[in-house]
């Protein structure tokens, strides 16, 4: 189960490093997304995708999936939810401000 | 009192959110901020007594024993630098007062300056891998917004780059610690060097401490991933310029020292030569870099990026004498960009130019702002009695007694970039006949010049009683040398 979500995180990496090189300011957001869609996948698939029941007492199972990973992509989440959203709004301005999406012709010292 | 270290972070915390609320009254804004960055400097100073005195302070967060809650570390060294952190802060909030504009001090930007504080002293002071990384985002959001507040064209343009890279490099620092959670299985810093000493470093920690160094490398702009700083640091009014060229860049280095000395001490056969050889490479291409340009931003922009080189240059060499030099360093290098900034706004709002060629004479009218300009670039390249000697020394002595001359070296011979590249700036724009350098009466220099004569003597007095400050700076080595007090301290064995 590991090697096929590893392939599967390549893959979303590859996907992302291609859309962030792209000249197309939206299309960069993109690939930051899918970014960190990969990030927060390998950060549960490196803990281990043992089976086990949900991490809640209430359950009364013998195991549990680890819950540390799950907080910690918790965190990572809401933080790449904040920076996409403002992310976002910084190409709408700079859209609205330069005229232009095209990262190229984002040159210049003025 | 075990709170102690918490209160450099919870201050401006508290600080930020009360700010929030008034966001009109540009008085109050001032009065708040000043009165709690004073505040946090003073307990910060009570911190680095208190660890002088008993040792390396830990506090577990809500009681939960150490490696299974966050632990907050406070040794000398992270004291230290939440003390120069605090200082800085306070200069450049200071010289805001009259050269940011009242349309950002309305819009929110004393409490990002706040909460930009927050992030840098979590940073410093936290034990736990994860915990660094949102106080890194911290750091790093309230960058985002005082990079592009005020919305110029340049801003907006600059702040979609600097955003790109350290979404890259953030994704990258939750990849790097997901991998090192599947190998040692903790988050707690001290636990996880234990655990690394456990299996002494197998080849997987070597690919980790590599790619924690292109983490930290992003963010403190080392050579080859420095490219983003140069534009994204020369957009912003000179009062934030100043905090990210002081603070932001020091934050990625200090993450390298305490990995480099807490985590992957034990196979420094190959990380430790490549930071070497990144450094050395980062302090030739600084110092290319500002002999070439004639904008004065550029110039102090470069320097930073030649002193992040010399600064890991000490970490990768790994003996007391490179590393103390790297402490004496980093904290000497803090204060005088920050100071180098604020004087270089200073002339851009005298003169309007930002090229040194274009206006000459400017000792005539401003001899104070000339001579302190004068002992700033002195510090900044070494002369003895000022602060960046005692540091840089340390380190080519370090490198010399590792038997890397060309090390030692290139370190040397950087100083004299160094001294060229600022010093044209002092002989083109201050001699000569004061020409397009009319005396300005609108300008008050004394709200101006008041923080940076505070940061010049403070940057005088390091030099000249570096054998006081040796005493906290060789309290701090002793710990990084010495990985087992820092576990031992944290985990209470």
């Amino acid at each position: 189960m590991e090697v096929l979500m590893s392939i599967l995180i390549g893959l979303l990496f590859a996907c992302a490093v291609y859309l962030m090189l792209s000249k197309s300011l939206l299309r960069i957001i993109i690939g930051t997304g899918l970014l960190s869609h990969g990030a927060h996948l390998m950060l549960l698939t490196m803990a281990g995708l043992k089976r086990g029941t949900v991490p809640l007492l209430g359950e009364n199972a013998l195991f549990y999936t680890d819950p540390v990973p799950q907080a910690l992509i918790l965190t990572a989440i809401v933080i790449s939810f904040g920076v996409t959203a403002f992310f976002l709004v910084l190409a709408y301005r700079a859209y609205q401000e330069l005229g232009t999406d095209n990262v190229e012709d984002m040159k210049g010292t003025e | 009192m075990s709170n102690l270290l918490i209160l450099p972070i919870i201050i401006p915390l508290l600080t930020a959110v009360f700010l929030i609320f008034f966001k009109k009254y540009i008085l109050v804004q001032r009065w708040i901020s000043v009165i709690s960055v004073t505040a946090t400097l003073v307990t910060s100073i009570i911190l680095v007594e208190k660890v002088k005195n008993d040792g390396i302070q830990t506090l577990d967060v809500g009681s939960w024993p150490a490696p299974f809650g966050i632990t907050l570390v406070s040794d000398m060294l992270s004291a230290l630098l939440v003390t120069a952190t605090s200082l800085i802060a306070l200069c450049c909030i200071i010289y805001s007062f009259r050269s940011i504009g009242e349309g950002r001090e309305r819009n929110y930007y004393y409490p990002v300056v706040q909460f930009l504080i927050v992030g840098v002293n979590g940073a410093f002071t936290t034990g736990d891998i994860f915990n660094m990384f949102v106080f890194f985002e911290v750091m790093l959001m309230s960058s985002y917004v005082l990079l592009v507040i005020g919305g110029t064209k340049i801003q907006l343009r600059e702040t979609i780059k600097y955003i790109l890279v350290n979404i890259t490099s953030s994704a990258l620092f939750v990849i790097s610690v997901a991998y090192l959670y599947s190998v040692v299985g903790t988050l707690n810093m001290a636990h996880i060097s234990e655990r690394i000493a456990e299996v002494n470093q197998p080849a997987i920690l070597t690919v980790l401490a590599v790619l924690f160094l292109i983490v930290f490398g992003l963010k403190g702009a080392i050579f080859p991933l420095f490219f983003w700083l140069p534009g994204s640091y020369y957009a912003p009014p000179a009062a934030i310029m100043a905090l990210f060229g002081a603070l932001l860049t020091k934050v990625g280095v200090y993450s390298i020292l305490r990995t480099y000395t807490l985590f992957f001490y034990h196979d420094t056969g190959f990380t430790h030569e490549l930071l070497m050889i990144l450094s050395l490479l980062t302090i030739v291409l600084g110092s290319i870099a500002a002999v070439a340009y004639k904008d004065m931003k550029k110039i102090v922009i470069y320097n930073i990026i030649i002193a992040i080189g010399v600064i890991t240059y000490g970490i990768g060499a790994m003996n007391t004498d490179a590393l103390t030099g790297s402490v004496f360093y980093l904290i000497h290098d803090m204060v005088i960009k920050a100071v180098l900034f604020l004087l270089v706004g200073l002339i851009i709002s005298i003169t309007g130019a930002n090229s040194y060629d274009k206006f000459s004479g400017l000792i005539k009218h401003y001899p104070l702002l000339g001579w302190l300009f004068f002992i700033s670039v002195l510090a900044l390249a070494g002369i003895p009695p000022l602060s960046g000697f005692i540091g840089k020394i340390l380190i080519v002595n370090g490198a010399f007694s590792n038997g890397d001359l060309v090390g030692g070296l290139i370190i040397l011979i950087s100083s004299l970039f160094v001294l060229y590249s600022l010093m044209r700036v002092f002989i083109n724009g201050f001699w000569g006949d004061p020409e397009g350098s009319k005396k300005k009466e609108s300008i008050r220099m004394g709200t101006y010049l008041f923080p940076v004569i505070i940061l010049v003597g403070t940057a005088v007095a390091y030099g000249v009683f570096s054998e006081y400050v040796h005493m906290y700076v060789s309290q701090a080595v002793e710990v990084i040398e010495n990985p087992e007090m820092y576990i031992e301290a944290v985990l209470q064995k």
